[in-house]
C-alpha cells in the first residue's frame, strides 16, 4: 500500500475534527473522500499533506511513518479549490516552481512545463498572467503545477467546486482522464457525489469526522451503509423493500426511482412540478404519501401511473 | 504506533516557543535601546526626588491639560479635513487624483521643524492656533489613507438599502456609512491623538516657552534647568498617558482589522455626482490649506529685504553667519543623508524580521504578539527628548563607549522609524493567502525559500515603499537628533534649528533655504513612494 493512515485522529482543542480514522491508498488508485461540508475531510487532507499534525494516529507511506517530515519534503502534490497560483508568475512560472525546488535544470524543466500544458490542454498559454485566465483555466494551471514535479501522491481539495455547473462536468471527465493517463496516485476530497463517482476507484464516504464506508462506486451508489449516507447520496424516501418488489428489508428512493409511464404498477396524483435542467421533477402523491418521481410533462392534478426503476433504488446496509 | 495527544501538543508548543524566541530578538533590540535608556532617565529623576513635588504641583496638571487639550482639538481638525479627502480618495473617479493622494501624504513626512518655521511665516509670533493646525496638518493624511482605506472596501449597497428605504443622503450616511467607519475613525484618531500629544518640533518652534506641553518641558527642564526629577516626574506622566492610549489604540486597531478583513471586493471608484461634489470641493479645499505652508516656505526661502535672490541657497556653503554652525550646511546635508540611510537599514531588519514575526505568533496564536505589538509603538510615543538624553547617560556602558560611535544617532533614528515600517509592512504581509505559501511548501519549498518566493515578491513594492518612508522620517528627525548629534556632525534638522535660534538675516534665510532643500528632497521621496504603493494598503 503507498499511503496508508493508521487511526488519524485530530482534535482542535475538545472537538476532534477527524475521529479514528483508517484508509489506505494502493499505488496508481484514484480515492474519493466524499462528505458533507464540515465533515473533517478538509483537514484531514491537510493532515496527509503535513499541513496539520494528528493528536494521534500515524501518515505512512511505503510503511514509513511520515510524522516528523515537514510539507515540502513529502514529495505530495496539492490543487486547492480555488487554484492559489503565484499572482506574481506567468503560467509557466507556476509550472516549473516545483521543478525549480527540485533543481531540474532548465532545459529539461522548460520540455516538461510544455508538455504538461498540453497534458491540461493549454498550449500556448506558457507566457500568460495567471491573473488573465478564466477560473477553469486556473484551475487546469494548479493541476499542472502540482504535477510537475511527478509528486507520489496528488491530494486534490474540492478542486472543481468554485467552477459553475457546465465547466464542472466537463472538467470532472477531463480530471478523470488526466489522472489515469499520468498513472496518478491520487486521493480526491469532495462533497460533489457526481464529481467523487467520475474520478474515483474507491470512495470513502465521511460523517462526523468518521469513514462511515469504503467501497467502489457502484457498490457505494447502489447499497449505502445508513440512511444518512442513502440521504447525502440522493435517496429522499425510505421505504419498505416490498414496496419496489424487493425482499430486502429498507431501501431508499431517489427521485428516478419513479417514473411516469402509463403501464406502471402504481397510481399517484401530480402536487407539484419543478423543471430540471435535463428532466421534470414531479412530487406525486400515492396512498397518502408523498414521492419524488420523474416523467414526461404532466400538469399538476393529474393522475399518473409510475413505474419503478430498480437503478434509482439504494439498498441500505 | 499512535502517537498521543501530549507529544502532538508538544509539536503545536514547540512551534509557539519557536516564534517566541524569535521574538525575544526584536524585544532585546527594544531593550537595550529603548527600555534602558528611558529607565535610566526616569530612575535618575527618582533618585534625586522631587517626583512627588512635580506631580503634586498645579503647574505640572495645566501643562497635562493644555498637552491634552491641544492635542484633542489638533486631531478633532484632522479628522474633520481628513474625512472629505478620504472620501475622494476611495470613492471618486477624478482626473489628477494621483496628485492629490502625493500632496496629502507630503505633509506627514516633513520635518516637523521644517512645518514648524512654515507656520511661523503666516504667524511670526507662534501661538495656539497655529500649534494646533501645523499638527493637524501632519495628520490629515493618517486620517485620508486608514479611513480611505476601509472606504473603498466598503459595500455601496448598504447605502443603497438605507436610500430605498426611505433614507436622505446626509442620513443613511450618519446611520450606515459612519458607523461601518467607525473602527477606522477610532483608530486613526487614537494615533494622531498619540502623534499631537507627544509632537515636539513644531510645539518648540511655534509655542516656544509661553505654551508648553509635557514633550517640550521634558527637553526645557533637562536643557536649560537641569531639572532632571522634573523631567522624570513629566516622562512617567507621558509614559504612563501614553500607554493608555496605545492599548486603547490597540482595541480599536483590532476591530478595525477585523473589519477589514470581513470587507468585500474594492467597490469602483466612479464619477461624483450631485450632492457629492461639494464633499470633493471640500476635499480640494483642504488640499490646498495642506500645500499653503509648503508654497509660503519656498517663497520665503527666496525672498530678501532686497528682492528675490538665492543668497540663502548660496549660503549653505558656508558656516552661516559669524560660525554660527561648526560645519557647512553642505556637508549636515551630506550627513544627513548617510545618517538617515543606516537608519533606514536599521528599521528595516528589525520592523520587517517583527511583522514576521508576529505574524508566525498570530497564527500559534501565542499572547506574547500583543507585547510584541505594543512593544514596537511605544518608542512612537515616549518624547525623544527622553530616549536622546537616556542614551548619554547608558550608551557609554556599552562596549567601546558607544557615546561618540557613528551609530548612536541612526539608532535612535531607527527607533522612531521601525513602528512606522511594522505598520505599513504587517497588513500587506498578513495579506499574503496562507494558502499560497502551503501551495510553495507541497511543491518542495523549505520556509526560507517559501518566504524569498512567495512573501518577498508579493511585499516587494511595499518594503521599497516602506524603506523610503522610513528614510525620509529618518531625515527629518528632530527630537532625540538634536540630543545627540555632536556639533561637528549634525544633521538638516539640527543645523535649521540652530540657524533660527541665532540672530541675523543670514542665517534666517540659510535656514529657510535648508528647509526647502529638505522639503524637495522628501517631496521626491513621497512621489516615488507613491509610484510603489499597492493600493490602500498599510496604515500611514
Amino acid at each position: 500500500m503507498a499511503l496508508e493512515l493508521d487511526s488519524i485522529t485530530v482534535r482542535y482543542g475538545q472537538t476532534a475534527a477527524v475521529s479514528d480514522v483508517s484508509l489506505s491508498v494502493a499505488d496508481g488508485e484514484i480515492v474519493a473522500l466524499l462528505g458533507p461540508s464540515g465533515c473533517g475531510k478538509s483537514t484531514l487532507l491537510r493532515t496527509i499533506a503535513g499541513l496539520e499534525k494528528p493528536s494521534s494516529g500515524a501518515v505512512r507511506w511505503d510503511s514509513a511513518d511520515l510524522d516528523g517530515v515537514p510539507v515540502h519534503r513529502r514529495e505530495f502534490g496539492l490543487v486547492f479549490q480555488d487554484g492559489q497560483l503565484f499572482p506574481h508568475r506567468s503560467v509557466a512560472g507556476n509550472v516549473a516552481f516545483g521543478l525549480r525546488m527540485r533543481a531540474v535544470d532548465r532545459e529539461e524543466r522548460d520540455k516538461r512545463v510544455l508538455s504538461l500544458l498540453e497534458l491540461v490542454g493549454l498550449e500556448g498559454y506558457a507566457d500568460r498572467r495567471v491573473t488573465q485566465l478564466s477560473g477553469g483555466e486556473q484551475q487546469r494551471v494548479a493541476l499542472a503545477r502540482a504535477l510537475a514535479p511527478s509528486p507520489r501522491l496528488l491530494l486534490l481539495d474540492e478542486p472543481l467546486s468554485a467552477l459553475d455547473r457546465a465547466l464542472r462536468e466537463q472538467l470532472a471527465v477531463d480530471l478523470a482522464r488526466l489522472l489515469r493517463e499520468a498513472a496518478t496516485t491520487a486521493l480526491v476530497v469532495t462533497h460533489d457525489h457526481d464529481e467523487a463517482f467520475t474520478l474515483a476507484d474507491r470512495v470513502a464516504i465521511m460523517s462526523r469526522g468518521r469513514i462511515v464506508q469504503v467501497g467502489p462506486p457502484a457498490e457505494v451508489w447502489s447499497s449505502p451503509v445508513d440512511v444518512e449516507t442513502a440521504k447525502f447520496l440522493g435517496c429522499n424516501k425510505f421505504v419498505p423493500g416490498s414496496f419496489v418488489g424487493l425482499d430486502s428489508g429498507r431501501v431508499g428512493l431517489r427521485a428516478t426511482a419513479l417514473r411516469v409511464d402509463p403501464s406502471g404498477p402504481l397510481e399517484g396524483i401530480v402536487l407539484e412540478r419543478v423543471h430540471r435542467r435535463d428532466h421534470v421533477r414531479l412530487l406525486v402523491e400515492i396512498d397518502g404519501e408523498e414521492y419524488e418521481a420523474v416523467g414526461p410533462m404532466t400538469e399538476v392534478g393529474d393522475r399518473v401511473r409510475l413505474e419503478i426503476d430498480l437503478d434509482g433504488v439504494a439498498r441500505i446496509g | 504506533m499512535g502517537r498521543t495527544v501530549a507529544q502532538a501538543r508538544a509539536g503545536l508548543i514547540s512551534a509557539r516557543s519557536g516564534w517566541s524566541a524569535a521574538a525575544l530578538l526584536p524585544l532585546a533590540f527594544l531593550g537595550l535601546f529603548f527600555a534602558w535608556p528611558v529607565l535610566a532617565i526616569v530612575s535618575l529623576g527618582l533618585r534625586e526626588g522631587g517626583v512627588v513635588v512635580a506631580l503634586v504641583s498645579g503647574e505640572t496638571w495645566e501643562l497635562v491639560g493644555f498637552t491634552l487639550g491641544q492635542a484633542a482639538a489638533s486631531t478633532l481638525v484632522a479628522v474633520v479635513a481628513g474625512l472629505p479627502v478620504a472620501f475622494v480618495l476611495a470613492r471618486c473617479r477624478l482626473r489628477g487624483l494621483g496628485v492629490i493622494r502625493a500632496a496629502v501624504m507630503v505633509p506627514f513626512v516633513l520635518p516637523t521643524v521644517v512645518v514648524g518655521l512654515a507656520f511661523r511665516t503666516f504667524w511670526p509670533d507662534g501661538g495656539v492656533l497655529p500649534i494646533v493646525l501645523a499638527n493637524a496638518f501632519f495628520n490629515v493624511a493618517v486620517v485620508a489613507r486608514t479611513v480611505g482605506g476601509l472606504w473603498a472596501h466598503t459595500d455601496r449597497r448598504a447605502e443603497d438599502a438605507a436610500r430605498a428605504l426611505g433614507a436622505s443622503r446626509p442620513r443613511a450616511f450618519l446611520s450606515v456609512v459612519l458607523p461601518a467607519l467607525a473602527p477606522a475613525i477610532g483608530s486613526a484618531a487614537a494615533v494622531v491623538f498619540l502623534f499631537c500629544a507627544t509632537s515636539f518640533g513644531v510645539v518648540l518652534v511655534l509655542g516656544g516657552s509661553r505654551y508648553r506641553t509635557l514633550e517640550t518641558e521634558i527637553y526645557l527642564r533637562t536643557v536649560e534647568l537641569f531639572d532632571l526629577s522634573g523631567a522624570a516626574a513629566l516622562s512617567l506622566l507621558q509614559f504612563t498617558a501614553v500607554l493608555a492610549v496605545l492599548v486603547l489604540g490597540g482595541v480599536a486597531r483590532r476591530r478595525r482589522e477585523t473589519a477589514l478583513s470581513l470587507r468585500g471586493r474594492e467597490e469602483l471608484a466612479r464619477r461624483p455626482s450631485g450632492g457629492e461634489w461639494y464633499v470633493v470641493f471640500a476635499a480640494f479645499a483642504v488640499v490646498a490649506a495642506l500645500l499653503t505652508p509648503v508654497v509660503g516656505l519656498i517663497t520665503r526661502s527666496l525672498s530678501t529685504r532686497d528682492g528675490w535672490s538665492f543668497a540663502g541657497y548660496a549660503a549653505l556653503a558656508t558656516r552661516g553667519d559669524r560660525g554660527t554652525l561648526a560645519v557647512t550646511g553642505l556637508d549636515a546635508a551630506v550627513n544627513s543623508v548617510r545618517t538617515a540611510f543606516d537608519a533606514t537599514v536599521v528599521a528595516l531588519v528589525v520592523g520587517v524580521f517583527s511583522a514576521v514575526v508576529l505574524i508566525g505568533l498570530r497564527r500559534s496564536g501565542g499572547r506574547i504578539a500583543e507585547v510584541l505589538d505594543t512593544a514596537l509603538m511605544l518608542p512612537l510615543g515616549v518624547s525623544a527628548v527622553t530616549v536622546g538624553f537616556g542614551y548619554l547617560v547608558t550608551m557609554d556602558a556599552l562596549p567601546g563607549d558607544f557615546r561618540t560611535s557613528p551609530l548612536l544617532v541612526p539608532l535612535a533614528q531607527a527607533l522612531v522609524v521601525t513602528p512606522l515600517i511594522v505598520r505599513m509592512v504587517l497588513p500587506v504581509l498578513r495579506a499574503v493567502d496562507e494558502r499560497l505559501r502551503q501551495a510553495a511548501a507541497t511543491l518542495g519549498a523549505s520556509p526560507l525559500r517559501v518566504w524569498r518566493e512567495v512573501d518577498l515578491p508579493l511585499a516587494g513594492r511595499s518594503l521599497a515603499a516602506a524603506a523610503g518612508f522610513g528614510y525620509v522620517v529618518a531625515l527629518g528627525e528632530f527630537g532625540a537628533t538634536s540630543f545627540l548629534a555632536r556639533p561637528d556632525a549634525p544633521t538638516l534638522p539640527v543645523v535649521i534649528a540652530r540657524l533660527m535660534s541665532r540672530p541675523g538675516e543670514l542665517n534666517s534665510q540659510m535656514a529657510y533655504a535648508a528647509c526647502a532643500l529638505l522639503m524637495v528632497v522628501t517631496v521626491g521621496c513621497v512621489l516615488l513612494i507613491e509610484r510603489l504603493r499597492v493600493p490602500s494598503s498599510g496604515e500611514f
